[in-house]
């Protein structure tokens, strides 16, 4: 089986976020930068997938040289083969799905997993555009998922309950928590993965369809009433429940 | 925008799911022409979009739809819009948005902006980095997709003559239909906190499963769906799809009201969009009570019972 799992480098969900001297995007200054952690779950089920059916797992990601760490943690994880779309810019999510199917469309794979959302910008774009470019079909925000065959079952969340969905392969799949839990990395492989190739590709130039025109911190309108314990307490807070806040 | 493609998505036989209503509500303030599509919904469901202003709906009708498959859908509001050269998508932000609105914008060719929670004519505003920081972002393209933020655009009465329902019949064929819905399981008599106006939630601070009945006391009072924080849900003290925050779900209801939670930054990622919150906790240090609106530092098993019973008094019950 040949399995493709896109992965993405952000911002530690505890960076304290500062607008970049650009006023678009985020200061890089000081920020720890992590593998997105609903990828973890995308490389883990591929990885068990291999583990399963045989083949190989490649771990594919479009950034700047720094995103070769995370290449690098899929590699100690056991992903096969390492791919970076060398591209600095990163313009928006058009250019990055239109890049990664130019990539998978000469690999052909039978699944292609990533995680539902990369945690910096939310999209949720990736899987189904992906899909679209690849003309195949799409199941996102899995939870848990089983191959038989050329068939692929699969459970998601919907606002209030769950969906069963059947497809074919090859699909694109992305990743929801509770999929799998993610194996650690072992200091020997860390080691190994080091100074394991990664092959580096000049990025295709497209034109953005979106344009940042700024980036602001929101401002914290929050009444910031704290009060104690007493009875008589709890009903000012009722009270302005329902008065002030008119929300019962 | 001069022609805006609002999707509809029918509730029940006699209404559309609130997050249609509120996409036509965003639609209407901007002033241009709009259209209603649909692949499914009843007669009196989809005329109820007139109580928000609508006057055009289309419904879309093909044995491929039928299904659900978001190909499908996907192919038919794209033809649907091309035909009359509409230059906007409205798409609430759901779980079937989410699966339709990137992939109607690669067909259209179209700039997509998701998740936004303010718009202007040419532009919108939308959350980032788990709602740490806003872009205003804007299209490049002659199309462009706009999925909206669920309970942001509150739905508003604007009723309009009536709906006229006309028929759309899309040139789908087994491509559009590679995946199928085998079952839908649905969690019967809960209250989803994604669709929830008021959110009652639990953490750590509850010390086990079983005081949860305390959580979900206060929840029945005030007919309010139960969520969690993460911590409890790894537990197995409460199911996942009660999880609220980054990796769990991210809600906007009216109240948000946090019992026992210290705040993590993840938990907030979740919830810090909520027009009101109020946090309980023993902890007066709790992050929670930065980014709360009304606090009550004290023991939530003395609190909730008091809190209770004067919400009960309060909405005569």
């Amino acid at each position: 089986m040949n399995i493709l799992v896109c992965i993405s480098q952000v911002p530690d969900t505890t960076t304290k976020v500062q607008v970049a001297s650009d006023g678009i995007s985020i200061d890089r200054t000081g920020v720890k930068f992590i593998l997105n952690p609903y990828d973890e779950f995308a490389l883990e089920e591929g990885l068990q997938l291999r583990e399963k059916f045989g083949g190989t797992v490649t771990a594919l990601t479009l950034g700047g040289e720094t995103c070769k760490e995370i290449l690098r943690t899929a590699l100690a994880m056991g992903a096969d083969k390492a791919i970076l779309i060398k591209d600095e810019h990163k313009n928006d999510s058009y250019s990055v799905a239109f890049q990664i199917s130019e990539i998978a469309k000469t690999m052909n794979p039978d699944v292609l997993m990533l995680g539902r959302q990369s945690i910096d910008y939310d999209s949720f774009a990736m899987a189904p555009m992906l899909a679209e470019l690849l003309g195949l079909p799409s199941i996102s925000m899995v939870s848990s998922l089983t191959i038989d065959g050329n068939l692929i079952t699969a459970e998601r969340d919907i606002e209030g309950g769950k969906e069963v969905l059947e497809s074919s392969l090859p699909c694109v799949i992305s990743a929801q928590k509770g999929l799998n839990n993610p194996r650690y990395p072992k200091l020997p492989d860390i080691m190994k993965a080091k100074s394991k190739p990664i092959e580096e590709i000049p990025s295709l130039s497209t034109d953005a369809r979106i344009s940042t025109m700024a980036m602001q911190l929101p401002i914290s309108k929050r009444i910031g009433k704290v009060s104690g314990d007493s009875e008589s307490e709890i009903s000012d807070i009722v009270l302005a429940l329902h008065e002030e806040a008119k929300v019962i | 925008m001069k022609h805006i493609i609002v999707f509809l998505e029918p509730k029940d036989e006699h209404s559309l799911k609130r997050t249609s209503y509120e996409a036509i509500t965003a639609a209407k303030q901007t002033g241009a022409e709009i259209t209603g599509f649909a692949v499914s919904g009843t007669q009196t469901a989809l005329q109820s979009a007139a109580e928000y202003g609508l006057q055009k709906v289309v419904l879309a009708q093909h044995l491929l739809l039928n299904n659900y498959s978001s190909t499908a859908v996907s192919e038919a509001l794209s033809q649907f819009a091309s035909s009359v050269q509409a230059d906007t998508i409205f798409i609430s932000a759901n779980a079937t948005g989410k699966e339709i609105a990137p992939r109607i914008s690669i067909k259209l060719h179209a700039g997509f902006i998701p998740d936004c929670n303010e718009l202007s004519n040419d532009s919108a505003m939308r959350p980032v980095f788990a709602g740490k920081a806003k872009v205003h972002v804007k299209s490049n393209t002659p199309i462009t997709v706009y999925s909206l933020r669920p309970n942001v655009f509150t739905a508003k009465s604007n009723p309009s003559a009536g709906v006229s329902i006309s028929s759309f019949s899309p040139n789908l064929d087994e491509s559009h239909a590679k995946v199928k819905v085998v079952s839908i399981l649905k969690n019967e008599g809960h209250l989803d906190v994604s669709e929830a106006d008021i959110i009652v939630s639990g953490g750590r601070g509850l010390k086990g499963p079983e005081h949860f009945t305390l959580i979900e006391n206060l929840a029945a009072t005030l007919g309010a769906a139960v969520g969690a924080s993460r911590a409890v849900v790894d537990a197995g003290w409460r199911p996942h799809s009660e999880q609220v925050g980054q990796t769990g779900k991210t809600v906007s209801p009216s109240l948000y009201i946090a019992c026992g939670i210290s705040g993590a930054v993840q938990h907030l990622a979740g919830m810090s969009s909520s027009k009101f919150i109020l946090a309980i906790n023993k902890d007066k240090e709790a992050p929670i009570f930065k980014v709360a609106d009304y606090g009550i530092v004290g023991d939530v098993f003395e609190v909730l019972p008091v809190l209770n019973q004067k919400l009960k008094a309060l909405l005569g019950k």
